[in-house]
């Protein structure tokens, strides 16, 4: 297969696309689509401080590292979940976001959720007695609480997240089985920010999980392989399957499910927005975020919670 | 008179001179869900694998998110 630019070898072939490349046309195409993506969903501009989640994989190092090239101020954060299980899984990963971060003379905060509230995510999460066995309910309850609490404490305008099409196809895809019109309607490209909680992009979300897996191994970016060993068996990752089965026999499946869903939700053809009340959001007493209950917010509760248990 | 596919602990022999999409076909792999390597470089489906070669599949499905 030859590189549709050049003629040379194609190192990268997009059937969705009909678009073979090269390692040096791809390595140019993939940061020329993101900064696309970031202008038609106006996610922001050079002018605004980003802060980008890393998590030490191929996803969000590939983010951080297009962004730098596209010559965004961006900044890493880096959440320490304390997850280990035998394979030093939490350590490995910020090893390798701290030394994407260092080799390319980048910031990197780093939160460490156990040194912050007292124990690691798999601790909260089995005394808390959130998630049926697994930690990753917990997991994105902190995450999405952190992120968010440095994405405002330190001024940054905009959080950026490595969401590819894969892992949005399977959240849709999810929300879709269940008719969660709700959740149908907040999922976009753009969260935009509202009292308390900062503006949320995703500037991979037309990308394919495969796609950043080969911007990562062309760039040369070292990121964690292994999976995080609570996501095994995890129902994400089974839609992931199903949706490239889909994908495997009718190319671009998962691109038109996607793009489609966006077209539908801002035209209102699926849902007409005005009819949906949104709970009105108050802050917490605690650590002052925007919660749709009358007291502390969920992950307020979860600590107040393992920390009365602990010392019973 | 084999080809070795390799995909994280698990390793398959196919026979060489079938392309890289058939060879994965044979060992149930989708093909969307890996990246393949030879040699260090990365191939596309209509690779004819030759006698001797050692494929490393790379699994593109990652769970969680920063």
């Amino acid at each position: 297969m030859k590189c549709k630019k050049c003629g040379s070898k194609a190192s990268v072939n997009m059937r969705q696309h009909r678009l073979a490349l090269c390692k040096e046309h791809y390595l140019e195409w993939v940061p020329e689509q993101t900064a696309r993506f970031i202008k038609k969903y106006e996610m922001f501009t050079h002018y605004e401080k980003i802060l980008v989640a890393v998590s030490g994989g191929k996803d969000s190092l590939g983010l951080w590292d297009i962004l730098v090239r596209l010559g965004y101020q961006v900044d890493g954060l880096y959440l320490g979940l304390g997850i280990d299980e035998g394979v030093n899984y939490s350590h490995e990963s910020q090893r390798l976001a701290q030394k994407f971060a260092d080799e390319n003379n980048l910031k990197l905060h780093v939160v460490d959720i156990e040194r912050e509230y007292g124990q690691p995510i798999p601790v909260l999460a089995e005394k808390s007695h959130r998630g049926y066995g697994k930690p990753c309910a917990v997991c994105g309850l902190a995450k999405r609480h952190e992120m968010n609490r440095i994405a405002r404490d330190l001024g940054y305008d905009v959080l950026a997240t490595g969401h590819n099409l894969d892992d949005e196809a399977a959240v849709l895809f999810g929300n879709t089985l269940s008719w969660a019109s709700e959740f149908l309607l907040r999922q976009g490209p753009v969260l935009p920010s509202s009292d308390g909680l900062a503006r949320k992009v995703k500037p991979l979300c037309r990308f394919y999980e495969r796609e950043m897996t080969a911007y990562c191994l062309l760039r040369g970016i070292e990121y964690i392989y292994e999976e995080c060993p609570f996501a095994e068996g995890s129902q994400s990752i089974y839609y992931k399957e199903l949706l490239n089965q889909l994908e495997t026999a009718r190319p671009g499946a998962k691109l038109t499910f996607y793009l489609r869903f966006l077209e539908a939700r801002k035209t209102g053809e699926l849902f007409i927005e005005k009819n949906v009340e949104y709970a009105h959001l108050h802050p917490c007493p605690k650590c002052g975020q925007p919660t749709s209950t009358d007291d502390l917010c969920s992950f307020c509760r979860m600590i107040a919670k393992v920390n009365s248990e602990s010392v019973s | 008179m084999t080809v070795k596919l390799i995909l994280r602990d698990k390793e398959y022999e196919v026979k060489p001179g079938m392309t890289l999409l058939d060879s994965l076909k044979k060992i149930n792999v989708l093909s969307e869900s890996v990246i393949a390597t030879r040699a260090g470089e990365m191939i596309l489906d209509d690779e004819i694998l030759r006698d001797g070669d050692v494929v490393k599949l790379i699994a593109v499905i990652s769970g969680g998110k920063a």
